[in-house]
């Protein structure tokens, strides 16, 4: 009987836990929709959104993001310009050509890759690609370029790691029947097996602008964070996230809610991706 | 042809490899010699800048949010595995919110951590605060890490296990879980690593006060904010050096134990 009831108990505790992280999604959008929502309601949604001024503590005060979102918009793009290609082929060298030994060396690079702190990441970015991209392109060298140099690095590993995992995860006849019509290694790894592994692939992708989006201190660290529309590639921009990080500190009232608004934004952003990227991955099973 | 696209794909290949071993590189060479005894001393002061004080509040912040989400996640992982039917649309919503979890920006958590926990619960810039919006964030990752391990453990275990007549609660805990236990473990170890190189989610939650925090209530700065801190002002490129080396190593050895691990597992089941 006694231990019927700590059957059940546990059973129910096992559920419980189950839908903690329902929870915490709920408790999140809450709490960060109420928190914004209202400094969105109260500057209006079209100057929020596209407003080209941000400047919190003049008189009147002006808070339009437009500068921040082109910003994520313009590092993003560039991040998966650098990273996508460079990625892709990474991932076909170690599905396919790499030589099993070098293989137990490499894979756990990537990982590592991927567990190096973003931290240290914007470190080597401010004392390595800074001045770096000061003697090239000139400026301050905090500026789009380096952002997105830096941010492609920072999404390798997730490209890397999905893309390989798809490439892999294609039949081997594709390949065979390939190799028996007359074609190539190559050929028959980029246009037999390649095509197979499109959804996945195109899921790393999304799932790396996810990363380069919500990537907050290693952009803060890099980007120069001036806090006007982009105004060239050797210029400094500030990121949504750059932005919240940099004045919720000292932020109060209608400020702090903007810069809620901006996480808002954000977030939103965000759970797009997050769907798109579920589309992508059910349609590969 | 045939020919060239070898060739690129190995120059890219190449490219990333040779950009990890210019970051790990340079941050080693440069950093090592900066390692010195003052870093460590007990007491944080502007002259000795010492990263002792960040080092134990880090350790303290990895524990808390451990204790906090390894249960949860493995309980999780039990219930997926062992107790929902296949097919339920529940478990498809558990899934579902686990991968918008893992999604979701640091910065994100910490606005949520900053309004919740700091704010709504009023714990204030507290290293608790700080874990427990952590530990939301490596909910997912224990969680798959378990599910996997669960999924890897052959049913003929559990066949066993009941045909002795155990129930199902001691087949969890005596027979599967120990089975399974190098794959949470290695999903755990992933955990410690993203918790140690967590900054965004950390600021504005558990705070950047320098000292050891005297209690969970109190504000403390991980080995990272630490990092960001010293970077920030511009006037310690040579501490920030040695806490990047610092943070490096225990990443490194950390991403070693969990391979190691995940090694285990998979001999461990090829034995049945």
């Amino acid at each position: 009987m006694k231990s019927k009831f700590l059957e059940k108990f546990m059973e129910i505790i096992f559920f419980i836990s189950a839908c903690t992280s329902i929870i915490s999604v709920i408790l999140i959008c809450i709490f960060i929709f109420l928190g914004g929502i209202p400094a969105i309601g109260e500057i209006g949604l079209t100057n929020f959104l596209f407003g080209t001024n941000w400047s919190p503590s003049d008189i009147p005060p002006s808070f339009g993001i437009l500068p921040m979102i082109l910003g994520s918009l313009y590092v993003t793009l560039g991040a998966i310009i650098l990273g996508v290609p460079i990625g892709i082929l990474t991932a076909i060298y170690l599905a396919k050509f790499c030589p099993k030994k070098l293989y137990n060396y490499l894979k756990p690079a990537i990982n590592l890759m991927a567990g190096i702190p973003s931290i240290v990441y914007g470190f080597f970015g401010l004392v390595v690609l800074v001045p770096l991209s000061r003697e090239i392109f000139g400026g301050t060298g905090h500026s789009i370029i380096t952002a997105s140099i830096l941010l492609g690095i920072m999404i390798l590993p997730t490209i890397i790691g999905l893309s390989e995992a798809a490439i892999r995860a294609v039949p081997d006849s594709y390949y065979e029947g390939s190799i028996a019509l007359g074609a190539t290694h190559e050929q028959s790894v980029i246009f037999a097996t390649l095509p197979a592994a499109k959804s996945g692939i195109l899921s790393s992708i999304v799932l790396g602008i996810g990363r380069a989006i919500g990537e907050t201190m290693a952009v803060v660290m890099v980007a120069g964070n001036q806090s006007r529309m982009p105004a060239g590639l050797a210029k400094g921009i500030r990121t949504l996230t750059a932005n919240i990080v940099i004045e919720m500190g000292y932020a109060a009232d209608i400020h702090r809610e903007a810069l809620i608004a901006t996480g808002v934004v954000l977030f939103i952003f965000i759970l797009a991706l997050n769907g798109l990227f579920s589309i992508l991955k059910r349609k590969v099973v | 042809m045939s020919k060239f696209i070898r060739y690129m794909i190995k120059s890219f290949a190449f490219i990333t490899f040779l950009v990890l071993f210019a970051i790990v590189g340079h941050i080693l060479i440069k950093g090592i010699p900066h390692i010195t005894p003052s870093l460590f001393a007990l007491k944080y002061t502007t002259e000795n800048v010492s990263l002792f004080p960040a080092i134990i509040t880090t350790i303290i912040i990895t524990f808390l949010s451990l204790i906090i989400a390894t249960p949860i996640g493995i309980f999780t992982g039990f219930y997926l595995i062992e107790y929902a039917k296949k097919g339920n649309k529940f478990i498809e919503i558990i899934r579902i919110t686990a991968e918008t979890l893992s999604g979701i920006p640091s910065i994100v958590y910490g606005l949520f951590g900053l309004l919740f926990f700091v704010t709504t619960l009023k714990w204030g810039f507290s290293i608790l605060a700080g874990a427990f919006t952590l530990s939301i964030m490596i909910l997912p990752l224990i969680m798959r890490a378990t599910e996997e391990a669960l999924m890897a453990v052959p049913n003929s275990l559990r066949e066993a296990s009941f045909a002795l007549g155990a129930g199902k609660l001691r087949t969890i805990f005596k027979v599967i879980l120990p089975a399974a236990m190098p794959g949470i473990l290695a999903g755990i170890i992933l955990s410690v690593g993203r918790i140690i190189g967590e900054t965004a989610a950390l600021i504005y939650t558990a705070g950047t006060v320098a000292q050891i925090p005297k209690n969970i209530f109190d504000s403390g700065r991980t080995l990272s904010i630490h990092m960001y801190a010293l970077s920030s002002e511009g006037f310690y490129t040579e501490q920030a050096y040695a806490t990047a080396v610092i943070l490096l190593l225990v990443i490194i050895g950390l991403n070693y134990l969990s391979s190691y691990l995940s090694k285990k597992l998979l001999k461990g089941n090829s034995n049945e």
